[in-house]
């Protein structure tokens, strides 16, 4: 991969890591919070890729992998924890389900 | 062994009065007291007994081992100081069990439990010559004075019992520290870990890890004393406890910090003692004035002599830090007659209480013309806190003045000044209870057998305090002049044994010239100065 | 005899507390038996007393009844110590309080509180009677508390008035101060002497001290305190003219006979301290000058009938004080001894007149009682005499004419203390007479209730004639030269020699004195019974009235301390009635629980904030790590 190819993978990742920053911090339905979780991972998992392929080594597609697992697992407890606080609250706005008291 | 059943009988006797509970509602009460009349029996007993044994302070020991890996034994050893704090404990007891008899109706077995197993505490912290056992029993009687406070007090009465528990269990455990820290010295430097306090005593100790390990027991001590800056648990403790409660806080578990202080600080600690002497009797001057400025104050008669509590136990700290015998000696007269005034007045609360249920100042008056008996003995308790002559803490008061005066004059002259502010408190609670007319009160009781059977033994033991101390006095020279012997020594030898036979050192001299005994008194804060 | 020295303060006490115990069980008839003769038998022993006492004369008596305690080689005794000195205060108080112990049986017969007075009053005399016959000044202490504990009970025994109350703090707290400044000084003589035993502080203390030394004046200084507190001299004297608030008799025993005096006791008992401190000997008698003086143009404007009494009281103390500050001991004593029975006799005959006027203490709404009551008239009128020293037949001219005399030919006399005194004495002379005249001459205002019977005119009777006879035994040597008195006091308290060149003109001296009185007592009879006119025109001008106003109230000394000491103290009470130190521990408690607060809403649920707080986290580290 050329450098300047390169720039443009890893910016790409971190426009999307940060476009889904943002989301998590301002969206209160909880799924998009969710869906804005997922691309923060893919963005991550971009990174990865662009790495392995620079310096040619199969780490960076092995990670990708265990991203992956890893987002699908965190996605079907997520979206089971989902299910339930709509069935709690009969919401999906996530600052409803502040009644924690610490 | 019967120093042992001091303890165990009052133990004993909690556990039975709560679950004889189940029998019958009352029977609590009648087992609380016969445990107690035991004891006292027992303590008086033991005090006509060895009145012949003069010479030696330790009038009795009793000791086997407990946990011989840490050096922890089960020691127990009476004194002349011990057995006078027995004596006051005892008695103290008694009354309290006494005027709780129409007072607490709720949990009436539980109550005497607590009641009994402080009594056990204070017990085990007068006899104790373990520092490990020591601590225990500081814990004993801490923990069952929270349930007293926190189940039967009044209106704000879980506040107080935190703030209770808070303060003596955060200096508890720098206390704690400090016993752990000196055991360890002591074990280093000597190879015998012990927690013995004969053994301890003379522990060579560096100057700074002195002053350090001075300042964890002083912290314990202080508090419960209490010093001024530490003092604000008391007020709440005081006026929030049942009117038991307040009676054994106020005669007894204050009186757990002057021992502290005579028992362990003074003997363990000379160098670093005399040392922090000036700042202590300060700290004492400061706590005589302040108290008696904010009793003034108060509206609330119970605290209202909670702090008049405060201000009487800044001759305390003031005069075991004079470091002479005749200071010692008002202290540990002011611990008997502090004790006894003290909780007397707070008996009489508890009577107001009884009969207004209020204890706002406000709301009293004019209860001379309708209870002159109870207004009689009032007066006598009135006049026993503002230093009477004629009354036991006049001769507390002045034998911490006499003393304090050779140490430091102008202390003593502000400490002197504290008495007429005395004067001022003391005569406003005369004035708002008994003589300006207040709001109405039908029916207004005078005190009848069982009360007069509380106060008149009070009055009586004030005036014999007052006129005849000589056999309290004679009772703690012995335990003194050993406190203060570190003082007289220029080299205080490690291997001596401390289980003192020998002539107490001022005896000899005591009579025959006077004027070398003053020399002598100034000689020994001069002979401390310079180390040795 | 002297075996039993330790009944004469102990019947008093036996009497307090059988009153105290029995009380309200027994028959009035029994309290009043019960009361008055505990100490008429305490009177009588002391009678005996004495009168061995002046065939054998010994040095002293001395018994000791118990040690109290011993710490330390400090070891004061319940132990009494009786000569001349004490024999003549034991005297006046046995004496002086059966009599009127004996008037306050019918004067209190209708109060529900019978008891509790004799009981009080009884405790008073065993009190005061341990004060002047201790052997050491702890047990000279406990008596001294004992009879202010007493006068604050005898003052406030009318407790239902507030004023009363206040009255009777106010006199044990003033008394108080004094008795501080006196506990101090024990405390020096204790470190300097090792012991309180007072013959042995005597004798040690002249090898101890030199003349003048600071010791010794600080010593003298502070037993000062005490005595002025005690004795209401300046700067402690405003308790005195409030403590009128008591019963009459209190007022003649406690606040004129007796108690008031102890001061005078204890300075003429501490004699050589103050011989050693001529700076404090003078501060004594300046002390009684000033405060002679004061009191004496308070007097002049009072209307209320005891609170005259009262000023003339501490004005004549000023007296007793100027005389032990020239050192003219035995002067001092003897007045003492004189003011003690016209002081009594005035308080006991207005007391009479107070209760034969239903409580009436107003001067203003008396007069014209001269016929009504013959017997108070001619009773008080000879109190009255004696009190302004009209010479020649009264005895407060004999005791009276000693000091003034003293005050300027004495070592330590001079001009200004004798004009001082001679002021005074003309200040007197008006003030008592003008008493005399709104009371008893004019019209009556008012008409008699309770005529005085046989037991208030009794007292009286004995009362006056001892104000005529008592001053018999001491006379001028230009004069008959008796000196019975001074040579009873010889072995105790050191004699005064007078300025030899002032000695021959003696007699001019006492004219001038005898001059004095009878001025005074001219001037207001022109004042109050010749042209009171003259007397409105006075009044009419604005000063004359602002100065009345100042001297009523005894020279704004209540106002000032009320200034500058009490409402400063209740203000800084009050300020801090929660205690500051207290809000030092609750905020603690505060910071603690508000840290809760803040730390507990980091953990509440909202998603939004971890991320936050992830992120927040992750950026700092990421700062961190690149910057380092």
């Amino acid at each position: 991969m050329t450098p300047a190819h390169m720039e443009a993978a890893l910016l790409l990742a971190g426009v999307l890591f940060m476009l889904g920053l943002i989301s998590v911090l301002i969206r209160r339905n909880i799924i998009f919070m969710l869906i804005s979780v997922e691309i923060m991972l893919n963005a991550a998992g971009l990174a990865f890729i662009v790495a392995g392929s620079k310096w040619v080594q199969p780490d960076g597609q092995v990670m990708f992998i265990f991203i992956l697992t890893m987002a699908a697992a965190e996605v079907s407890v997520g979206l089971a924890l989902i299910l339930q606080i709509y069935h709690q609250l009969k919401t999906l706005d996530s600052d409803a389900a502040n009644l924690m008291k610490g | 062994m019967i120093l042992v059943w001091l303890i165990v009988i009052l133990m004993a006797g909690g556990l039975l009065a709560w679950l004889s509970k189940k029998i019958n509602p009352e029977l609590p009460r009648w087992v609380a007291l016969a445990a107690v009349l035991l004891d006292l029996i027992l303590i008086v007993y033991l005090w006509i007994s060895t009145e012949a044994t003069t010479g030696s302070a330790w009038l009795m020991r009793y000791e086997i081992s407990w946990i011989p890996q840490w050096g922890v034994s089960f020691s127990l050893a009476l004194d002349g100081l011990s057995l006078l704090m027995l004596l006051l404990t005892f008695f103290l007891g008694l009354l309290s069990v006494l005027i709780s008899w129409k007072e607490i109706k709720a949990k009436v077995g539980f109550f005497h439990f607590n009641l009994l197993w402080v009594l056990a505490g204070i017990a085990g912290v007068f006899l104790t010559m373990d520092l490990f056992l020591f601590y225990f029993f500081w814990e004993v009687m801490l923990i069952p004075m929270y349930f007293l406070i926190g189940v039967w007090g009044h209106e704000n009465r879980t506040y107080a019992a935190f703030k209770f528990f808070l303060f003596t269990q955060a200096s508890g455990l720098l206390m704690l520290l400090a016993i752990l820290g000196l055991y360890f010295i002591h074990g280093s430097e000597t190879g015998n870990y012990t927690f013995n306090y004969f053994e301890l005593l003379n522990t060579p100790l560096a100057p700074d890890a002195a002053r350090l390990l001075m300042f964890g027991f002083l912290a314990a001590f202080l508090v419960k004393l209490p010093v001024v800056p530490f003092h604000s648990w008391l007020p709440d403790a005081h006026s929030q406890a049942p009117t038991a409660g307040s009676v054994i806080l106020a005669g007894l578990l204050l009186k757990t910090g002057a021992y502290g202080l005579l028992r362990f600080v003074v003997p363990l600690f000379p160098t670093a003692a005399v040392e922090f002497a000036p700042w202590a009797m300060l700290l004492g001057v400061i706590g005589i004035i302040y108290g008696a400025i904010v009793a003034y104050s108060q509206t609330d008669l119970k605290r209202l002599v909670a702090y008049t509590s405060v201000s009487h136990m800044g001759f305390v700290i003031l005069g075991v830090f004079a470091f002479n015998e005749w200071a010692l000696q008002g202290v540990v007269m002011q611990m008997i007659a502090h004790g006894l005034s003290t909780g007397a007045l707070f008996i009489l609360a508890g009577f107001l209480y009884e009969r207004l249920h209020t204890r706002d100042l406000a709301r009293m008056g004019g209860f001379w013309s309708k209870a002159p008996k109870m207004g009689v003995v009032a007066l006598v308790f009135v006049m026993a806190t503002l230093g009477l002559p004629g009354l036991g803490n006049f001769i507390a008061e002045f034998l911490t003045l006499v003393g304090s005066w050779q140490a430091a004059n102008w202390l003593t002259v502000f400490a002197t000044i504290g008495i007429v502010l005395a004067t001022v408190y003391s005569l406003r609670i005369m004035q708002k209870v008994f003589y300006e007319p207040g709001p109405r009160h039908e029916s207004f009781r005078d005190l009848n057998f069982r009360e007069m059977l509380i106060a008149v033994p009070m009055v009586l033991g004030l005036l014999w305090l007052g006129l005849y101390p000589q056999p309290i006095i004679d009772m703690a020279r012995p335990s003194i002049t050993e406190q203060l012997q570190a003082y007289n020594m220029e080299e205080p030898t490690i291997a001596e044994p401390k289980t003192v036979v020998e002539q107490p050192q001022s005896e000899a001299t005591i009579n025959t010239n006077q004027l070398a005994i003053n020399q002598r008194a100034f000689s020994n804060l001069q002979i401390i100065q310079s180390p040795n | 005899m002297e075996n039993l020295l330790w009944l004469i303060p102990a019947l008093p006490f036996l009497g307090a507390l059988l009153l105290i115990v029995l009380g309200t069980r027994l028959s009035r008839m029994l309290v009043a038996i019960l009361g008055a003769s505990s100490v008429a038998v305490s009177a009588l022993i002391t009678i005996l007393l004495g009168i061995e006492f002046l065939q054998t004369r010994p040095e002293f008596y001395h018994q000791e009844v118990w040690q109290w305690f011993n710490v330390a080689g400090f070891t004061p005794s319940i132990a009494f110590h009786v000569d001349a000195l004490s024999i003549v205060f034991v005297f006046v108080i046995t004496f002086v309080g059966a009599l009127i112990h004996f008037y306050a049986t019918a004067y209190m017969a209708d109060d529900q509180d019978y008891s509790r007075f004799f009981a009080c009053m009884n405790l008073f005399v065993g009190s005061m009677l341990m004060l002047v016959m201790a052997d050491n000044l702890l047990l000279l202490y406990l008596g001294w508390e004992g009879v202010g504990l007493c006068s604050y009970l005898l003052i406030g025994f009318w407790y239902k008035e507030p004023e009363n109350g206040y009255a009777a703090r106010k006199a044990f707290l003033i008394t108080r101060v004094g008795d501080t400044a006196m506990a101090i000084g024990s405390f020096m003589l204790f470190q300097a002497f090792g012991t309180l035993h007072i013959q042995t502080i005597l004798t040690e203390a002249p090898e101890a001290w030199s003349v003048g030394s600071q010791m010794a004046v600080i010593v003298a200084l502070l037993l000062l305190g005490g005595a002025v507190g005690k004795s209401g001299q300046l700067p402690l004297q405003t308790w005195l003219p409030d403590a009128m608030a008591g019963p009459t008799p209190v007022s003649a025993l406690i606040h004129a006979a007796t108690m008031v005096t102890a001061g005078v006791y204890l300075i003429a008992r501490m004699y050589v301290i103050f011989e050693l401190a001529p700076l404090a000997q003078t501060i004594v008698a300046i002390v009684g000058a000033v405060t002679l003086l004061l009191a004496g143009f308070s007097a002049l404007t009072q209307y209320d009938l005891k609170r005259v009494l009262a000023y003339s009281t501490i004005s004549q103390i000023g007296y007793m004080f100027l005389a032990l500050g020239v050192g003219a001991w035995s002067a001092g004593i003897f007045h003492f001894m004189i003011h003690g029975f016209f002081k009594a006799l005035l308080f006991l005959c207005a007391g009479a007149i107070i209760m034969a006027l239903h409580h009436e203490q107003d001067m203003r709404k008396m007069g014209g009682l001269r016929h009504k009551m013959p017997v108070v008239y001619w009773t008080f009128l000879i109190g009255a005499a004696s009190l302004a020293a009209l010479p020649l037949i009264t005895a407060g001219f004999y005791s009276k004419d000693q000091i003034l005399w003293y005050a300027l030919a004495g070592e330590n006399g001079s001009i200004w203390l004798y004009l001082a005194g001679l002021i005074g004495a003309f200040i007197t002379s008006i003030y008592t007479f003008r008493m005399v005249f709104i009371t008893f001459f004019g019209e009556s205002k008012t008409h008699l209730e309770h005529p005085p019977g046989k037991v208030i005119t009794i007292p009286l009777i004995i009362l006056a004639i001892l104000s005529l006879v008592g001053g018999f035994i001491e006379l001028p040597h230009n004069f008959g030269h008796v000196t019975l008195f001074s040579n009873l006091m010889a072995p105790v308290l050191p004699a005064i020699a007078a300025n030899e060149g002032l000695a021959a003109n003696e007699w001019m001296f006492q004219l001038v004195a005898a001059i004095v009185s009878l001025g005074g007592v001219f001037v207001a009879y022109l004042f109050y019974i010749k042209s009171p006119q003259l007397l409105a025109s006075i009044e009419r001008s604005d000063f004359a009235m602002a100065l009345h106003r100042f001297w009523h109230s005894g020279w704004g000394f209540d106002a000032l301390y009320d200034a500058l000491i009490v409402r400063p103290y209740v203000f800084i009470s009050k300020l801090n009635k929660r205690d500051f130190i207290d809000s030092f521990y609750t905020g603690l408690a505060r910071m603690a629980e508000g840290f809760h607060v803040m730390f507990s809403e980091t953990q509440n649920g909202v998603l939004r904030n971890y991320v936050a707080g992830i992120v927040v986290g992750a950026i700092m580290i990421l700062t961190i790590s690149l910057f380092l």
